[in-house]
C-alpha cells in the first residue's frame, strides 16, 4: 500500500483563502496528504476545519490559493476550468450532504443526467439497484425519504464507474438507522468495485469503518490514524 | 455480427448515447419550462405583443398595397390624366406618336346631380363615358352585377358599387339625373368598381360620403350629345411605355393640349383616390416601421433582462450540473434552448394574433378602399425578422447570464451566497429614514444594494408605462386633431362650390335664401407652387382679410389676419418646399390664362388637416387680372330651416357641390374610429400585456431570490402579512419609481410617432392631456396590483422548512 504508483491524490502545502463579506477566511493553511487507490478514508473535523474545502479542491470544484494538488500524474493546481470539467466528468463521483437531486427529474433520470455524459456508465437502473432502490426508479425526489434521496445521489455518483468517490457529510441530514444503511452502501461499493472512497464527516464513529482516519484541525492535518481492521457499518453506534 | 442495413455497431452505440444525452437534459428542460410556466407565459406575452404589432402592421400594409397593385395592373389604370375643355378625336393620332406614350383613352367626363327616390339630400356625382357597348382600354371596370350599357342605348348607366350599396340599388332600378340641366331617367344596367375610384370621395371632400356622391358610366354617344362633345373628348387617359421620360412627355402634352383648354397633365399622384390610398399606405408604412420597432425593441430588452434573471435563479442547479462534469457549452445550449422555446411560443402566438388582427383590419379598410378582392398573406420576411429579433434578444440575455454563472467555481455556487455587504444608506440617516420601520429598511437596503438590478426593473416597467402613454396619446391626438379642425378651422355649416367662376355679387343672393345667417365667399384657383427645385400642386384660396368661417391659426391656435401682400402656407407645406417666411415662391396658375406669378411667403399657418396656400381674395383677383370673382361660399345656417335651404340650393344650377360640414365631420370621425383608433386600441392592449408580463416576472424573480429570507422571517414568527409587506414594498417602490420615468419615455415615444405620422393629409398635434399620464400610471399600477395578488398567493404556499434546508 505504500507503493507510490498507487497514489491517487497528492497535495503539497495546499492553502485556500476566502473573502467572505469583509472578512478573509483561511480555510486551508497548508495541507500535505496522499490518498491511495482503493482505500476508504474518513476525514474528520469540526465545522470550519477545512474538510469540505479540501474535498472540493480534490474534486475539481474549487481551486487552491497556494500549494499544489495532483490527481495521479495530473496537476490540478493550475488546471483550466475546461480541464477540471473533464476531470469531474470522467473520474469523480460526488455525494453531498443535502443530496442535491434535481427536483424536476425522477430517480432514474437523476442518474441518467450523469450517465448521459459518461464514457462507460452502468445503466441507471443497475446503479439504483446497487443502492437498493430498484423499486423506486420513477419516483420524484419529493416522493422519496431523505435516506432514499441520498441513495439516489450515491447511485448517481457511482453510475459513471468513477475512480474516486467523494462524500461530503453523506449522513449529515439523516437519522441513525438511515445513515447506517447509506454507509453500508458506500462501504460495499468501495469493497466490491475498488473505488477510492473519501468521506468527510464530523462524526467520530464513522472513522471506525475506514482504512485510515485523517483528522483536520483549523485548516491543517492534525493526525492520521490507520485502523487495524475496518469495522462493518452495521456494528457502528452513535 | 453484422447489422441490418450495414450500420456499424459502434456508430450505432454512439447515436444511442447522443439520443439519450439529449433525452435527460431535455426532459429537465421541459420540466423546467413547466415549472416556470407562469413566468414563461408572461415572457411569451411580451414577445407575442412585439411580434403581433409587426405582423399586424406589415400584413395590413401588404394586403392594401398588394390588392391595389393587382387591381391597377389587371384593369389597366392610367399613368397620366389630362383634363381639356374640348379636343377633337383627330388629335389622338398625333398624340399617339409622342415618345413614351403606350395607350390613349379619350373620354367625356361631366358633373351630374342625381335624385334618388326616398332620399331628400342633394346627391352629386360624375359621369364618365364608355366606348359604346364595351370596356374602355384604360381604367376598365370591374363589374360586380349586371352588364355594360348596351350599344346604342342612351338611357342605361352603370353606377359605382358604394353608392349602390348605400341606397340599396340593383341592376334594373332607375334613378333621376340632371344631365346638362335636363331631368333624365336612367336605368341601371350594372354595378361596378374601378381602379380610379378605389377610394370613392367627391373631389372636394376628404372622406367618402357614399350616400351623397356617385360615379356613373354611360355610353359615349349619349354624353357627347348632351355635352356638345360629338367627335371630341374632354379627358384623356394615358399609359406609359417602359422607361418613358415622364417630365418631357408631360411638357409636350401640355404644350399641345393648351390650345384646347388643357389644365395640365396630371400623374397618378394628383388623382384623389390614388393620392388618398398613397397617404394611407404611407401612414401604414410609418406605423409598420415605428410602432413595431418600438414594441420589438422594448420586448427584446425586457426579454433579455428577464431571461438573464431567470438564469440567475438557476445558479445552484447549474453549479450542480457543472460539478457532474457538464461542459459550459452544453449548459449554455441547455438554457439557450429554454429561451428559444419561450421565444417560439411567443412568436407563434404573435404571428397568429397578428394575422388575425390584420384580417379584421383589412375588413374595415375594405369599407373605404374598394378592391375587387383583398389578398392576404403574412410576409415571410416579417415573420423571420420578428423571430430573429426576439430570438437574438433572448439568447443574448441567456448567454450573458449563463456565461456569468458558469465562470464561478461550482463549489462556490453550490454554497448559499455569502451574506452580502449591506450598509446603512444615506436615506436611512435622513430624518425620513429614521422614521422607517424594519420592514421598510429591508426593502430599501435591498434595492440600494443592487442598484443595477433595481434600475433594470424600474426601466422595464417604465418602458411599458411609456408604451401605455403612447397608446393614450394616439387615442387623444386624433380627437384633438378633429376638434381643432372642426371647432377652430372649419367653422361653416355648408360649403358651396360653384360650377364656374362667378361674380362676387352672387354671394349677396345667397344671403336671401331661407335659413342663411352668414355668407363668406372665396376664390380658389389650382396652382403649382415652386421653390427652388421643389414643387407642390395645390390651390390658392382667396378669402376675406379676416376669415371667420375658415380660420388660419398661429401656433398658439389664435386666428390670424391675411396679409395684404403675399401668401400664407400651411407649415407642413412650407417645410416640404423648404421655404421660410420672406422667401419668394413661384406660382404657376393652372387655369384661365395660366400666369406665372411670384409671391412672397408672408406667414405660416398651423392646421391639422390638409395643406393649403392662403391670401386675400382681392389680392388674388388682382393677380389673376379679373374683377371681383368667387368660386364658392361658406354659409352659417339656421338648422331649423335646413330642409328648405337644401331644396333651394338644389335648384340653383350654378351650384356644383354642397358640402355639409357636420356630415364631413361625422364621416371623418367614423373613419378615424374604425382605422387609426382601432390600431391604437390594439396597441394599448398590447402595451398593457407587456406591462403585466414585465411586472409579473419582476415579482416572481424577486420572490425566488428572496424565498429563503422570507421563509426565515416566517420561522422567526413573522406573520404572512408582515412578510408580504416586505415583498410588496419592493414591488410598490419599483412601480412608483417607474411611473415618472415611464412618462418621460412615453413623451419620447409619442414624439417619434408624431414625427412619423405627419403627412400631407393629417398632422396630429403633440399634445398630451393629463388623463394620458393618468392612464399610463393606472395601467402599471393595475398590473402591479394583479401581480401582488398572485404573489401573495404563492407566499401562502411557501414551505418554511424546505426553503431553509434545500439548496435549490
Amino acid at each position: 500500500m505504500n507503493d507510490t504508483s498507487d497514489v491517487v491524490f497528492q497535495t503539497r502545502g495546499l492553502k485556500r483563502f476566502y473573502q467572505m463579506g469583509e472578512v478573509t477566511i483561511q480555510a486551508l493553511r497548508g495541507i500535505d496528504l496522499e490518498l491511495r487507490a482503493g482505500e476508504l478514508v474518513v476525514m474528520l473535523g469540526a465545522s470550519g476545519s477545512g474538510k469540505s474545502t479540501l474535498l472540493n479542491i480534490m474534486g475539481g470544484l474549487d481551486s487552491a490559493s497556494e500549494g499544489s494538488v495532483h490527481y495521479r500524474d495530473r496537476d490540478l493546481t493550475h488546471a483550466s476550468q475546461r480541464t477540471l470539467t473533464e476531470f469531474r466528468r470522467h473520474h469523480v463521483g460526488f455525494v453531498f450532504q443535502f443530496y442535491n437531486l434535481i427536483s424536476s427529474l425522477t430517480a432514474r433520470e437523476n442518474v441518467a443526467i450523469v450517465t448521459d455524459i459518461s464514457r462507460d456508465p452502468m445503466p441507471p437502473a443497475e446503479a439504483l439497484a446497487m443502492v437498493g432502490l430498484q423499486a423506486r426508479l420513477d419516483h420524484f425526489p419529493s416522493q422519496l425519504s431523505g435516506g432514499e434521496q441520498q441513495r439516489v445521489a450515491i447511485a448517481r455518483a457511482i453510475a459513471k464507474r468513477p475512480e474516486v468517490l467523494l462524500c461530503d457529510e453523506p449522513t449529515g441530514a439523516l437519522d441513525f438507522r438511515t445513515g447506517i444503511r447509506v454507509l453500508e452502501v458506500l462501504e460495499e461499493i468501495n469493497r466490491t468495485t475498488g473505488t477510492m472512497l473519501a468521506i468527510i464527516t464530523h462524526n467520530e464513529v464513522i472513522g471506525e469503518m475506514a482504512d485510515r482516519v485523517i483528522r483536520l484541525r483549523d485548516g491543517q492535518v492534525g493526525d492520521i490514524h490507520v485502523n487495524a481492521r475496518r469495522r462493518p457499518p452495521s456494528e457502528l453506534r452513535w | 455480427m453484422s447489422m441490418p442495413g450495414g450500420g456499424h455497431p459502434v456508430s450505432c452505440a454512439g447515436d444511442t448515447m447522443t439520443i439519450m444525452k439529449v433525452g435527460t437534459l431535455h426532459l429537465k428542460l421541459l420540466r423546467d419550462l413547466f415549472r416556470l410556466k407562469g413566468q414563461a407565459l408572461a415572457i411569451a406575452v411580451v414577445i407575442a405583443s412585439g411580434v403581433m404589432t409587426l405582423i399586424m402592421s406589415v400584413t395590413t400594409l401588404e394586403a392594401l398595397s398588394g390588392s391595389r397593385d393587382r387591381f391597377y395592373a389587371s384593369h389597366h389604370y392610367a399613368d397620366l390624366f389630362a383634363d381639356i375643355k374640348r379636343a377633337p378625336l383627330g388629335l389622338l393620332e398625333r398624340l399617339q406618336t409622342l415618345d413614351g406614350v403606350s395607350r390613349l383613352e379619350p373620354r367625356v367626363r361631366a358633373p351630374v346631380r342625381l335624385d334618388v327616390t326616398g332620399f331628400d339630400d342633394p346627391v352629386r356625382g360624375v359621369i364618365l363615358s364608355l366606348p359604346d357597348g364595351r370596356q374602355p382600354n384604360l381604367n376598365r371596370l370591374h363589374l360586380l352585377a349586371g352588364s355594360l350599357p348596351e350599344a346604342g342605348r342612351n338611357d342605361q348607366a352603370i353606377v359605382s358599387d358604394a353608392f349602390a350599396d348605400a341606397h340599396g340599388l340593383r341592376p334594373g332600378d332607375t334613378i333621376q339625373a340632371i344631365i346638362d340641366g335636363r331631368q333624365t331617367r336612367l336605368l341601371l344596367s350594372g354595378i361596378a368598381r374601378s381602379p380610379e375610384i378605389i377610394y370613392q370621395a367627391a373631389p372636394t371632400d376628404l372622406l367618402p360620403d357614399y350616400k351623397r356622391y356617385a360615379t356613373l358610366w354611360m355610353n359615349e354617344r349619349t354624353l357627347a350629345n348632351a355635352y356638345g362633345m360629338k367627335g371630341a373628348f374632354n379627358q384623356l387617359l394615358i399609359t406609359l411605355q417602359a422607361g418613358a421620360d415622364v417630365d418631357t412627355l408631360i411638357d409636350e402634352l401640355d404644350l399641345i393640349l393648351a390650345r384646347y383648354g388643357g389644365t395640365g397633365t396630371q400623374t397618378r399622384h394628383d388623382q384623389q383616390s390614388h393620392r388618398f390610398l398613397e397617404e394611407e399606405l404611407a401612414q401604414q408604412r410609418a406605423q409598420a416601421t415605428i410602432l413595431p420597432a418600438i414594441f420589438l425593441a422594448v420586448s427584446a430588452f425586457l426579454l433579455n433582462v428577464v431571461m438573464a434573471r431567470i438564469i440567475q435563479t438557476q445558479r445552484e442547479p447549474l453549479a450542480m450540473l457543472k460539478a457532474f462534469g457538464y461542459r459550459n457549452g452544453e449548459l449554455a445550449r441547455h438554457y439557450g434552448l429554454l429561451a428559444v422555446l419561450i421565444v417560439l411560443l411567443g412568436w407563434v402566438a404573435g404571428v397568429l394574433l397578428g394575422a388575425w388582427a390584420a384580417h379584421g383590419l383589412a375588413g374595415i379598410y375594405a369599407e373605404y378602399f374598394r378592391f375587387p378582392e383583398m389578398h392576404f398573406h403574412v410576409p415571410p420576411w416579417a415573420m423571420a425578422l420578428a423571430l430573429g429579433v426576439a430570438g437574438l434578444a433572448a439568447l443574448a440575455g441567456t448567454w450573458h447570464a449563463v456565461g456569468r454563472a458558469v465562470r464561478e467555481p461550482p463549489a462556490e455556487a453550490m454554497r448559499p451566497p455569502a451574506p452580502q455587504r449591506f450598509r446603512r444608506t444615506w436615506l436611512e440617516r435622513s430624518p425620513f429614514g429614521r422614521a422607517l420601520g424594519n420592514e421598510s429598511r429591508i426593502v430599501l437596503r435591498h434595492l440600494l444594494r443592487h442598484p443595477a438590478k433595481a434600475s433594470l426593473s424600474v426601466i422595464g416597467i417604465a418602458l411599458s408605462a411609456g408604451l401605455l402613454l403612447m397608446g393614450a396619446y394616439q387615442l387623444s391626438a386624433v380627437e384633438e386633431m378633429l376638434d381643432q379642425q372642426y371647432r377652430q378651422v372649419m367653422r361653416m355649416d355648408i360649403e358651396l362650390t360653384f360650377s364656374d367662376v362667378t361674380p362676387a355679387r352672387a354671394a349677396g343672393e345667397l344671403r336671401h335664401l331661407p335659413g342663411v345667417l352668414v355668407v363668406e365667399s372665396w376664390r380658389r384657383v389650382p396652382v403649382t407652387l415652386i421653390h427652388g427645385h421643389r414643387e407642390y400642386r395645390t390651390s390658392l384660396l382667396g378669402m376675406d382679410e379676416r376669415p371667420r368661417m375658415r380660420q388660419v391659426l398661429d401656433p398658439q391656435g389664435r386666428p390670424q389676419t391675411l396679409p395684404v401682400e403675399g401668401v400664407m402656407l400651411t407649415r407642413f407645406l412650407a417645410d416640404h418646399l423648404q421655404a421660410g417666411v420672406g422667401d419668394t415662391l413661384e406660382v404657376a396658375v393652372k387655369e384661365g390664362r395660366r400666369q406665372h406669378l411670384k409671391l412672397p411667403l408672408s406667414a405660416l399657418v398651423d392646421e391639422p388637416i390638409g395643406v393649403g396656400a392662403y391670401l386675400q381674395r382681392d389680392t388674388l383677383n388682382a393677380l389673376l387680372n379679373e374683377g371681383p370673382a368667387i368660386s364658392g361660399a361658406w354659409l352659417l345656417v339656421d338648422s331649423d330651416q335646413q330642409a328648405a335651404l337644401n331644396d333651394a340650393l338644389h335648384r340653383m344650377p350654378a351650384v356644383a357641390s354642397i358640402g355639409m360640414l357636420s356630415e364631413a365631420e361625422r364621416g371623418i370621425r367614423d373613419y378615424m374610429d374604425e382605422t387609426i383608433l382601432m390600431f391604437a386600441l390594439v396597441f394599448v392592449a398590447l402595451a398593457g400585456s407587456i406591462a403585466f408580463g414585465v411586472t409579473y416576472n419582476n415579482a416572481r424573480i424577486t420572490f425566488a431570490e428572496r424565498a429563503r429570507e422570507l421563509a426565515t422571517l416566517r420561522v422567526l414568527g413573522y406573520t404572512r402579512a408582515e412578510v408580504a409587506r416586505i415583498l410588496l414594498g419592493e414591488i410598490v417602490l419599483i412601480t412608483l419609481l417607474a411611473i415618472p420615468l415611464g412618462w418621460l419615455i412615453g413623451v419620447g415615444f409619442s414624439a417619434l410617432l408624431n414625427q412619423a405620422f405627419s403627412n400631407d393629409l393629417f398632422r396630429v398635434p403633440l399634445t398630451l392631456p393629463p388623463y394620458a399620464f393618468g392612464f399610463a400610471a393606472a395601467g402599471v399600477v393595475a398590473a402591479s396590483a394583479i401581480v401582488a395578488v398572485l404573489v401573495i398567493r404563492r407566499l401562502g404556499r411557501l414551505d418554511m422548512v424546505t426553503a431553509l434546508k434545500a439548496v435549490e
